[in-house]
């Protein structure tokens, strides 16, 4: 196992995880706290045969992934806050077109160029709605190394079984402290490879009609089906269309692959959640303040607990709602103000139990953060 | 091949208005490949939004319709990783040089081997005859009803300054060559730039009162000569036709292939 354990930053990790999913081309530009994925990238990739572009922005980097992706490539981006709002544009291209491609955005404080250096979970409705018209999203975050390497990998097989963007919101603390990380050996875990269309030369091929389990099979450019890819609604053949049917059909089939497979996808871990009085729901390096807060009350004999959301979006609902059903209190813990805390009281009954917990002057939220808020709701002795 | 072998029938009727000039760059590139003998399934081509970029649904290739102004960054990431495929840029003046002015200096830059096809007709078409940074100044526009204070680009000297290793310049008035400088930018190794002068008859004909498509195609005659010749000489105002750049440079996938040479030897 010593050959497999490595102590690295969480953007390495990352690295990682997509090298182990089988990363063929990255396209990039510069920006903190994101650069070591590109710089790593830059150095590793080659040595496989595989390729890597500092593009001229972040808006090129997404199309040329979307152009590479394509070309039968996993592929992937790593960014942060402005280089993750030039990506709108081409992530709802992406989403339109059924692009297979994996965004990453090691979030810093915002808005605007905002606090490169810093902390912050600010990105997290962003990556819900960046991009403009009604759409669906799969967003994944991790707060610790060994699942910065799982979620990656994951993100890798969404986008494939899905045809879809996924974005990874990591944060800067996340993406820069140095923790341990085991590798997997290869084949520990499944990966997802590219449906290919079993359609053969010659024979009429459909690039957008969903087979029976909605998976749209694909067929690369430069291969032996020629077919047209646009950002404009479309038919099955790739044709852009205004056909009101087209157009309804088009938008439920993009927000049905991914919200009505929700339920077989959320990710996220639990820790004394079944008889917590107080739960907490939290994220990415916040939740790490929070688990140790957990860990020290339960110590204490008080029952406290954390559900970990790695999941973002689709917004696990029925998971919060189920796992918060018992709880006198919820606080939501997050270095925001209160971005998935507004989801977590559309998801659970009894709104008014829910509290944030948060910090947004671009330092990671302490326990001591978190206990003052527990005083304020349970009253002196806390 | 005949010409309805290379278009997708399902795709038309076209829909460009009559006398515009890009449908002479789809019949020309149509025909430039056919000369070419070049397979259907490996030529890629990559267009943004505007009247010029729907030429790509209408070819029977391997089609992308992408983003307004992006488009060669679309088509980077498809030959970066295709490198043998022939990757086409089809482009509306606009669509390359505004919004997409700097993937157009970086592609360029990088010599990377694909052909960018500006079709110019110095105005925004699809939007309704807007001003693009080709109209020039003193031009009308519906959004320079006074007329044009912007000075504009010459897309010939933008490209070669940028590094492109090929440029050449043609109108749709002169098909015979457009075909010909066309032919030669598909066949250079590196980053081609064809820029060829095109008609909006429903916009910038009537804004400027320059009549129809046909009076549009005589005044590309008239304002337009051969690089070096006399004319030139006699009225410096007149726009010069023919191939600018024609050299050899590494070229960008090529050059990539060194690299991952190098790091599997562990250099
Ligand atoms: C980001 C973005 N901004 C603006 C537009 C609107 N738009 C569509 S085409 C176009 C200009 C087209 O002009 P040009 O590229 O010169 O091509 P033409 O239509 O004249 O062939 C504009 C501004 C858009 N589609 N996307
Ligand atoms: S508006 Fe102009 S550019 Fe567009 S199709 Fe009509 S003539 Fe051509």
């Amino acid at each position: 196992m010593g050959g497999n354990l490595k102590f690295v930053q969480g953007n390495e990790a990352c690295v990682e995880g997509a090298l182990y999913a089988g990363l063929d081309f990255f396209a990039g530009y510069p920006i903190t706290p994101s650069t070591e994925i590109a710089e790593l990238l830059a150095s590793r990739l080659p040595k496989t045969g595989a390729k890597f572009i500092q593009m001229e922005d972040e808006i090129a980097s997404i199309c040329a992934l979307i152009g590479a992706s394509l070309t039968g490539c996993k592929v992937m981006t790593a960014t942060s806050g402005p280089g993750f709002s030039l990506i709108q544009e081409g992530l709802g291209y992406a989403i339109m077109a059924e692009i297979p491609c994996v965004i990453v955005n090691v979030q810093r404080g915002g808005p605007s160029t905002g606090i490169p250096t810093r902390v912050h979970q600010g990105d997290v409705n962003q990556a819900r709605w960046g991009t403009h018209g009604d759409h669906a999203i799969v967003a994944l975050t991790a707060s610790n190394h060994q699942d910065v390497f799982a979620m990656t990998v994951e993100a890798f097989n969404i986008a494939e079984t899905y045809r879809t963007p996924v974005v990874l919101l990591f944060d800067e603390v996340i993406g820069h402290m140095r923790e341990r990380l085991v590798l997997p050996e290869h084949g520990e875990i499944a990966m997802v490879e590219r449906l290919k269309t079993s359609v053969k030369e010659g024979v009429d091929y459909h690039p957008y009609l969903p087979r029976e389990d909605g998976r749209l099979p694909m067929s690369d450019f430069g291969g032996v089906h020629r077919y047209n890819v646009t950002g404009l609604y479309h038919d099955m053949w790739g044709f852009p269309s205004d056909d009101s049917d087209v157009v309804d059909g088009l938008l439920r089939h993009l927000m049905d692959k991914i919200e009505n497979q929700a339920a077989h996808f959320p990710k996220y871990r639990e820790f004394y959640t079944e008889d917590a009085d107080c739960l907490f729901i939290s994220y990415g390096s916040a939740a790490r303040s929070a688990r140790h807060v957990v860990e020290r009350r339960r110590r204490l004999g008080e029952r406290f607990g954390l559900l970990e959301l790695q999941t973002l979006w689709p917004f696990p609902h029925d998971i919060v709602k189920e796992k918060t059903a018992g709880a006198r209190y919820i606080v939501v813990v997050e270095m925001n103000t209160g971005q998935i805390c507004q989801s977590v009281r559309l998801a659970v009954s009894r709104p008014e139990r829910v509290f944030l917990a948060n910090r947004i002057d671009g330092v990671l939220i302490t326990p001591t953060d978190i206990q003052r808020v527990i005083r304020l709701i349970y009253g002196k002795g806390f | 091949m005949p010409v309805k072998d290379y278009i997708r029938e399902r795709f038309f009727p076209h829909i460009w208005c009559s006398g515009c000039g890009h449908g002479t760059v789809l019949n020309v590139l149509i025909r430039v490949i056919e000369r070419l003998g070049l397979n259907k399934s490996d030529i890629v081509i990559v267009s943004g939004i505007g009247c010029s970029s729907r030429i790509a649904g209408y070819l029977d290739f391997h089609t992308m319709h992408t983003l307004h102004g992006r488009a060669l960054a679309f088509a980077t990431g498809i030959k970066l990783n295709r490198p043998e495929l022939n990757v086409i840029v089809p482009m509306g003046d606009g669509d390359a040089l505004a919004i997409g002015g700097n993937h157009f200096i970086h592609a360029a830059r990088r010599n990377i081997d694909i052909t960018a096809i500006v079709m110019n007709n110095r105005i925004y078409g699809m939007t309704g005859g807007q001003y693009s940074p080709l109209s020039g100044y003193g031009i009308f526009a519906s959004t320079a009803p006074y007329s044009s204070v912007d000075q504009s680009f010459d897309v010939a000297e933008l490209a070669a300054a940028a590094g492109a290793t090929f440029v050449a310049r043609s109108t749709t008035y002169h098909v015979n060559e457009a075909a010909q400088m066309i032919q030669k930018a598909i066949l250079h190794k590196g980053f081609s730039v064809v820029e060829i002068m095109s008609q909006c008859p429903t916009y910038f004909g009537r804004k400027n009162r320059q009549g129809d498509a046909v009076d549009m195609l005589k005044y590309m005659r008239d304002t337009t000569t051969p690089i070096g010749s006399g004319a030139k000489g006699q009225n410096p105002e007149l726009i010069e036709r023919g191939v600018f750049v024609n050299k050899e440079l590494p070229e960008y996938c090529s050059a990539y292939d060194e690299v991952i040479r190098h790091a599997m030897e562990g250099r």
